[in-house]
This record gives C-alpha cells, structure tokens and sequence, in this order.
C-alpha cells in the first residue's frame, strides 16, 4: 500500500507544537512508519512540490504573504489538520488585535513600521478549510496521536466541547475559586487532561472557548467569588481575540 | 574573468525560524554575504502592555517552543527584578535545575536532529533512520527522558506550567525526586555514546577572530542563571547596563536587529560561554573537552556544537548533583505557592524596572520589563541570543566565502548553511524583537 504522503509547515508561531512531536521520543518513529513525511523545514532540507495526502498546519495567519501560501497550501492538500492554539484559535498572537494595527506596529517598530507587513492575525479556518483540528498550548501529544490517526482512517474527530472542569475533577485537584483564584476552566474546551491545574496553576483557556458554556452557572460563580466579566474576558483574551474576527 | 557565484537558500531548513542566505559574487569579487531574517513579525512587547507581570512569563514562554524554559527563566528574573521579589535559595536550586534540563534537551536536539546530517552526508535525520537506526534512537530517547524529568519538574518542557514569579507552584515530592533522578542517571550510558559519536565526527575548519559574551562570575560555578555580563575582550557590566552590551542597530536586510560591543561583531552561545568560564565546568566535562581538543580561546564557530557536547556532559552532571542535594535534604513544601495572577497579593509589588539575564541553549538572553504600580506592564523589551549573533555570523559568511570560492556552487551553499547551522539560530524568537520605545 502506498503510504500517505504528509507535510509540516509553520506560521506565525514559536514552533514549540512541531516539537511537541519531535519529542514524541521513539513512537515517533512508528508514525514515520505508517506515513511518509515530505516537508518539514525544521528537521528536513526535503522539499516538495506536489500534492500532499495531509497538511499539518501550525501557527496563524498574520500577513498577506502567509494568506497566500496557506491558500496554496490547501489547493494541494487532500486533508488539511490545524495544531496548537495558534493555528486553531488565533491564540496569543491574537493579543495584537487589541490594539490599533497602525499603534502596535508602530510601538514595535517605530520608524520602520512600513517594512513589516501584517494584517490582523487570523486562525487558519477564518482564511481556508479545516478538516481536523489539534487545540491547545502547546498541543497534547496523545491527542495529536489520535487526530492523526483519525485523518488517516478518514474518520472523524470531536474536538471535546465539555469544560476542563469535567477533567479537574476527575483528577481531584481542588478548585482554583476555592484558592482564591480566578480560572478560565469553566469555559474552556477539554482535552488537555487539566494539565496546567493539575501542576499548580490556573486555566488560561488555550484550547479556545466551548461553543455553549454554561452561562448562568458561570455567572453564579463570578458572582459568588465577587468577580468581573470584564477580569475573565480579559484573561480569555490572552488566546481568544481572535474569535470575535467574523 | 574571475568567478560569478549567486547563491540564494530561501527559508534555510533545519534551524528554528525563517532566515535567507544570499551570496554574490561578481567576478571574483564577493558583492553581497548576507543573513535575511524574514520570520513574521508577531510583536511581542506591543502585546505585553497592559497585560499584568505575573502574565508575563506565560506570554513570552510563547516567543519560542525550544526556549520556552529560558525564555520563562529570563522572564520572571526580570519580573522579580522589576517588583522587588527576591526568590528563596530552593526556588533558585530548583531555576537551575529547569535551566540545565532545557541547554541539554535543546543540544541534544541541535546535535542529533540539526547538526548530525550534515557531517554525516544527508539530507536529514529521516534516512539516518535507516542507516543509523541505533544513533537516532537513541536521539529520541534521550530527548524523551528529558522531557520527561520536565514534565515532573515544571508539568512540561515546552511552555513549562510551574514556575513562575515567586517561586514553584508545585514541588517536587520524594517520589518526584526519585524518577527524576532514575531517568537522569539511567542517561549516562547513551551521554557516554553521544560524546562517542561526536568525537568521531569532522567540523570544517575555519578560524575567525572576534569577542565572546556570556555570563561571567566571581564563584567557581559555570555561570548560567545569574552572574554579570562579561567578554573575552575584558569587558564586565552589570546585566542593568544590557543595553551597553548590545548596543543595537538596524540593518535593511534583517527583521532582527544586529549587535555590537568592542569590535565590529560579537557572539554569544556554547561556544562563548567555553571560551570565558571553561575553567569551572565539572572535571566530567572538561575531560570531554580535553578529549576532543577543545580549548579556549576557540575561535571556530563550527566548534560551537563541539561546545555544546561539552556543556550537554556539564549539565546532565550538575543535574544529577542538584537532585541528590534534595534528596538529602529534603524538599520545604510549604514554599509552594499559589500566586497565580497575585488575587491574593502574596508577592508585593513595587513599581519598577527589571532586568534578567540568562544564559539559554543559544547564549545570553535579555528581558527587560518596567512596571506600573499596580503590577502592570507599561514596557517590555527582549534581546535574543541570535539577534546578537547574526551580525557575527554575517562577519563569518564574508571571511568564509573567499576562502572557499574556487570551490563548487553547491559545496559553497552547503558550506554557509553548515555555518549558520552551527550558531543553531533560533530566528523565530529574534525577529519578534526590535526597536522598543513607548509612544503614548
């Protein structure tokens, strides 16, 4: 059987969700078995020109160039996955869309600002097709593992749309409210297994917004633990900007 | 006539971000040797403002996936700088500890995945996989059993959960120490065959005089997490004076800008960390050294993954040293702490400028915050170990070039990526950091 051919490209990102893969240790080496891997600048000086069977897609769109070259991208991919927050929900590159376009770039980069072309960042599905999606930051190797594997039977996969909540719970950690913290969980997709609570910290809500939060529980919470709408939309925004983008 | 050469490697592969090299000579004559950096700008400190200190590491954690326990290191020294916190001596063991976890994990990753296939004459580590199965196994293994003593450490390597301002929101339980300490002393036996390797493996040679910065100290330990800034050309400040360091500049070419302290270029990374402090690496280390004929002062760059060898036997050592103190010891819980955004206000605030320096896998690391008040950032600004590298290794390109030039196109381009290569660039962070100046 002739094996899938696959590509890694990146945008607008730190990189680190391409790594979360290299670091997938020696099971690595058994996705490399059932796939053939043909593009992946970081670790390959391959490149290749034709179609692709899946395109791994990390990092958002933030210039015209890039809406080009993921534009190009797609017209050659059967399957198209989006990993990380970046690529899935705009995430922190999304904070730029707070402000101005004209005043940030020109807070950063001064008189130079005409040379750095950018436009306000986007997630890929807001510029093209999706097909799969990887949530999260950086994104969690076992689901990446079975994402791809669901693209590769041609099956599809839910990103889960309950709270990190439902999994904090189950790992018996004690509600950051109840410590006295304000904690994005309530909103937040699942699918990262808590990790960050798990080690002592709050949700940040990197794995984007549920599409139907429960909005009243949710509000007699912030009411009990007298705390603003504004305070925890301000913390979502850290990676959510983007979702007001229409 | 002389020879026309024009060399154009557009996104050069194998490094971390998106740089060009361009190459031209016209009739024997080297016209143009330049480093494009051309990664998307993303605008960092404009995104920081407003944004509260005890954010500020989980924001710039994001500037780099492979430097994510470097940049959280250099952000919160600068925080605490900026606020007036000084962290306990267990929080400062447990910083160095993340901090040795993350130069051997990301040297690894430049030996095995970035460096090797050029010495070895492929393409990349994939048809190693054939070839050399058991060297790149054993690069995954090792690379894995980092990432696992971090994910007890800090909840994970990439984007580490935590440690923050103040200190550890978790800490490491006895059982913790023990898997760390198993995974790490049972990496020996594949330390000892990756020095093995890297012994038997030719870098070009090539000789260009310039100065080397790194943390300096006045102690005998191998400064990584504190100390001043010093040089081989007898320069030492304060890390408050970074700015008299780097002495920025913009260059049309590069969306990083480029550096300067003596002479015309400087570089920072492994090798010039080697070249001020070799004398307080661990005898395991210098035994490495000695081995393969390492000794300061070096001034070829290719020997800059040489240089990491040597740092990667360091601190997989100090490590090891560090977790058998605690197991000791013992761990003070009652030091965790649960600041998370400060609700609680259990680290005072001051308002203040602060400064970290740090030395991460690919040299000295600035962040610099000031900070209103109430905690908030009024300004942010970062300089990356590449941006001050790639005007050295511009300066590199164009000694390179004519020496080599009777050689083939192709031998030539490999050649200059091997050069880049070797500074193991990571041009995702350094182009998000320019010019910072806060116009209200």
């Amino acid at each position: 059987m002739r094996k899938p051919k696959i590509a890694f490209f990146d945008f607008a990102c730190c990189e680190g969700c391409q790594l979360q893969v290299a670091n997938l240790g020696e099971a690595l080496l058994d996705i490399l078995e059932a796939v053939d891997v043909v593009e992946f600048r970081e670790v390959m000086s391959e490149k290749w020109t034709q179609s692709f069977d899946i395109a791994v897609i990390e990092g958002s769109i933030t210039t015209q160039h890039a809406v080009e070259r993921i534009k190009e991208i797609r017209g050659r991919s059967q399957i198209l996955i989006a990993y990380g927050s970046c690529a899935t929900i705009g995430g922190v590159n999304g904070m730029k869309n707070n402000y101005p376009l004209e005043d940030i770039r020109r807070y950063v980069y001064n008189d130079n600002a005409e040379f750095f072309d950018t436009i306000p960042t986007r997630a890929v599905h807001q510029v093209v097709n999706v097909d799969y999606y990887v949530n999260g930051c950086p994104i969690y190797p076992p689901e990446f593992i079975a994402v791809l594997k669901a693209a590769l039977a041609g099956l599809p996969y839910h990103v889960p749309d309950n709270a990190v909540c439902v999994e904090c719970k189950l790992n018996e950690n004690v509600c950051m409210y109840e410590r006295g913290l304000t904690c994005a969980g309530p909103i937040t997709r699942s699918g990262c297994n808590s990790w960050c609570v798990n080690n002592g910290n709050i949700c940040y809500g990197c794995r984007g917004m549920m599409s139907n939060p429960n909005e009243t529980g949710f509000q007699e919470v912030l009411k009990k633990y007298d705390i603003t709408v504004d305070l925890i939309m301000n913390k979502m925004n850290m990676y959510n900007k983007c979702r007001e983008i229409k | 006539m002389g020879k026309n050469i024009n060399i154009n490697v557009e996104y050069l592969t194998r490094v971390e971000g998106h740089g060009n090299i361009v190459v031209n000579v016209n009739d024997g004559k080297l016209e143009q040797c330049m480093l494009e950096i051309v990664e998307s700008p993303r605008f960092f400190e404009g995104m920081l403002r407003g944004r509260s200190i005890f954010e500020a590491q989980h924001i710039t954690s994001r500037i780099c996936g492979i430097c994510a326990c470097g940049h959280t290191l250099a952000s919160i020294q600068a925080a605490e700088d900026a606020i007036g916190f000084t962290p306990s001596k267990q929080t400062i063991e447990l910083r160095k500890l993340l901090l040795h976890l993350e130069n051997l994990d990301s040297h690894i990753l430049h030996i095995y995945l970035l460096v090797a296939p050029d010495l070895l004459g492929v393409k990349s580590f994939v048809p190693l996989i054939d070839s050399h199965n058991k060297v790149v196994r054993r690069a995954l293994r090792m690379k894995k059993t980092i990432n696992d003593v971090c994910d007890i450490l800090a909840g994970r390597h990439i984007h580490p959960i935590s440690s923050i301002v103040g200190g550890w929101t978790k800490l490491p339980r006895e059982k913790d120490l023990d898997a760390m300490l198993a995974l790490l002393t049972g990496m020996i036996p594949d330390m000892n065959a990756t020095v093995e390797l890297a012994a038997s493996l030719k870098f070009p040679e090539f000789q260009r005089e310039t100065e080397y910065v790194a943390l300096v100290s006045d102690d005998a330990e191998y400064p990584l997490l504190m100390g001043d800034v010093g040089s081989t050309d007898g320069v030492r400040m304060n890390k408050k004076d970074y700015k008299k360091i780097t002495n920025e500049f913009i260059v049309p070419h590069s969306s990083a800008k480029h550096a300067k302290l003596s002479r015309a270029s400087y570089a920072v990374g492994a090798l010039a960390r080697f070249n001020l402090n070799a004398g307080k690496l661990r005898k395991e280390a210098k035994g490495i050294a000695d081995a393969i004929g390492l000794k300061p002062i070096c001034v070829n760059p290719y020997l800059n993954t040489a240089a990491q060898l040597v740092e990667c036997v360091h601190c997989l050592y100090e490590a090891i040293d560090i977790l058998t103190r605690f197991k000791e010891k013992g761990v003070d819980h009652s030091e965790a702490i649960v600041v998370g955004l400060n609700e609680q206000k259990k680290v005072k605030i001051k308002p203040g400028l602060g400064v970290g320096a740090v030395e991460v896998p690919r040299g000295i690391l600035f962040h610099s915050y000031e900070v209103d008040e109430k905690g908030l950032i009024v300004n942010a600004n970062c300089i990356i170990p590449t941006g001050q590298n790639c005007n050295n290794i511009e300066r590199d390109m164009q000694k390179l070039v004519p020496e080599i030039m009777e050689k083939k196109e192709e031998e030539i381009t490999l050649a200059l990526e091997m050069l880049v290569r070797a500074y193991d660039p990571c041009i995702s962070c350094s182009a998000h950091f320019l010019d910072v100046k806060f116009v209200k």
